[in-house]
């Protein structure tokens, strides 16, 4: 049916210039950089203006809740004077239940207003949803693609749930099997419907994120007298740690550490159809941290405003039991059932805490809602029919696709730092080497510089040598 | 009788890729198997048995064809089974916090 791979793919930047509006050439520097800043900025909206924006559809203003019982809890296995106290932004409360109508509320409402009838947007995940509810707010139709099935036609339950309330909020609903392919459908129902690429990695998506971090650091100023000492956050693509940390830096709270949790799925495939249905997680998981991290690129639009890299002070994982021990917990112990995305940086932050004073403040910056499907019940259900091994124990001993291990006691929580030095290093040599032949500026060494967070030195370093 | 009939909701499948154009670079698994998709809308013709090509409006009111494929699809995802690696999670934490504000108290 319809064109050819191939086919649809060549045109893919005449597609997207159509269907974003940006003409990203504009802002390319040279083979290796481009002017982030002045994309970002391209769209000329304010914090102030994107938070009245988001409100004008019931977006953001979420409570801050501190969670006395979780950190009261850490403080009962963590050394003497220390454990830090544990803040929660409650996100579940935003329209369709998660921190993505921030992240969907600019866009859709730049879609309208540049004449758009309609939206499209390839996610799995809460994106989804938010896309369609804001779409609906806003009187467009939206079209959501979505990775659902194996080739045995077994879905993800966490993906159903979000197949049903992307229709719920009256999306057209391509339900896709396994396969990097969604891409292709997306170009191609753009093409056909003329509609607006409602993309993760636009600049609006990230300015929508931004108000997250700008308010957090604003309501633990005003509850406490000062900016947080660290933020948690949920690493994916790289949107949700590049627009808080970027809301923290315009409110000031520039000395805030900033954490990517990431549940460790090292070892599983993500194109890979055998692999799909053997996670117990569909985002938020080293599957798509790391490797957006190291090239960031790699997305629906020439150029991704989602770099976490240049952002992120540390970067851990958690194991898949870890999260639904902390599912567990923030239920029982705090009263608040939510789903697994928040729930991922927060099972890093009852290890983190551990190391912090008792003064020192954690945010985790989001919560989603839950339902069937999303629930550590339903997940483990599903983990089990799908011959993964669910036990009780120490958490280091899951195998992503293998075992899930609860953990016994809340002691036994850790995080895994992964190597940040590591990570900006691969990021540096993938640039050089995807602009083969090609001799650096200084420009391009000041550019992968701030876009790793990394020193002129450590550039350097490696330019040389990739030179040998 | 047919399985649908016009206006009942159901869902089409389409095969969007054979096997073969599929691009390269693709683990093993996924190589081997076609592209596929679902999709829901009410049916156009005026009937139709399971397999049969047909048309339909989407919840947006597109017009897509494909292969009937159920007729009233029903959302199947659940709460799951009680887990019992879980269940006891909460009080275990919730009994570890008494012990710690007996402690404080003594």
């Amino acid at each position: 049916m319809g064109a050819s791979y191939s086919e649809v793919m060549s045109k893919k930047q005449e597609i997207l210039l159509k269907a974003t509006g940006i003409d990203y050439d504009e802002f390319e520097l040279s083979p290796i950089s481009f002017d982030y800043e002045r994309l970002m900025n391209s769209c000329d909206y304010s914090l102030q203006e994107v938070q009245k924006i988001l409100l004008e559809t019931g977006v953001g203003q979420t409570q801050l809740v501190e969670l006395k019982n979780l950190t009261e809890l850490v403080r009962s296995i963590a050394p003497s004077g220390k454990g830090g106290r544990i803040f929660l932004k409650d996100e579940a409360a935003n329209p369709s239940g998660s921190f993505k109508d921030r992240r969907a509320a600019l866009s859709i409402y730049q879609a309208k207003k540049s004449g758009y009838k309609g939206v499209v947007a390839a996610s799995s995940g809460n994106y989804g949803a938010a896309v369609a509810s804001q779409a609906a707010k806003r009187g467009l139709k939206s079209i959501i693609l979505q990775e659902v099935y194996d080739n045995r036609k077994m879905g993800q339950p966490e993906i159903l749930e979000k197949t049903r309330a992307c229709e719920a909020y009256g999306a057209e609903v391509w339900q896709l099997t396994v396969g990097p392919e969604l891409f292709y459908i997306m170009l191609r129902v753009l093409e056909e419907t003329r509609f607006f690429s409602a993309s993760l990695y636009v600049p609006t998506s990230i300015l929508g994120i931004e108000t997250l971090g700008y308010e957090l650091a604003n309501q633990v100023l005003e509850m406490e007298g000062r900016f947080p000492d660290v933020v948690l956050i949920t690493h994916a693509g790289g949107g949700n740690v590049t627009g808080t940390a970027r809301g923290l830096i315009k409110a000031g709270s520039t000395q805030t550490d900033v954490v990517g949790v990431s549940v460790d799925l090292r070892g599983l495939h993500m194109a890979s159809d055998s692999d799909f249905n053997r996670k117990s997680f569909t985002t938020g998981h080293s599957g798509f941290g790391i490797p957006f991290l190291t090239w960031p690129d790699r997305t629906d639009v020439p150029r991704n405003c989602a770099r976490g890299l240049r952002y992120l002070d540390r970067y851990v994982l958690v194991s898949q039991g870890e999260v639904f021990y902390t599912t567990e917990l923030l239920a029982k112990l705090e009263g608040m059932e939510r789903g697994p995305a928040g729930n991922t940086s927060l099972a890093g932050a009852l290890a983190v805490a551990r190391e912090l004073d008792r003064d020192q403040i954690l945010v985790v910056q989001e919560t989603e809602y839950t339902a069937a499907g999303k629930m550590p019940s339903s997940q483990l259900t599903f983990a089990k029919e799908n011959g993964i091994k669910v036990t009780r124990g120490n958490p280091r001993e899951n195998t992503p696709g293998k075992s899930i291990v609860i953990p016994e006691r809340v002691d036994q929580l850790t995080v895994e730092d992964f190597n940040m030095e590591k990570i900006r290093l691969s990021y540096i040599e993938n640039s050089i080497r995807a602009a083969a032949d090609y001799s650096l500026t200084d420009q391009d060494e000041r550019f992968l510089a701030e876009d790793s967070k990394s020193s002129l030195d450590q550039v350097h370093e490696v330019i040389q040598s990739s030179n040998h | 009788m047919p399985d649908a009939n016009k206006g009942d909701l159901i869902q089409i499948h389409k095969i969007v890729l054979e096997p073969e154009n599929r691009p390269d670079n693709l683990p093993p698994s996924t190589a081997a198997v076609p592209y596929e998709c679902w999709i829901k809308g009410f049916l156009m013709n005026e009937n139709a048995n399971m397999g049969d090509k047909v048309k339909i409006k989407t919840f947006i009111g597109r017009e897509i064809s494909g292969a009937l494929w159920e007729v009233s699809p029903k959302y199947d995802h659940d709460f799951g089974e009680a887990q019992k690696e879980i269940l006891s999670v909460g009080y275990e934490a919730f009994q570890q916090l008494e012990n710690k504000h007996k402690a404080n108290r003594e």
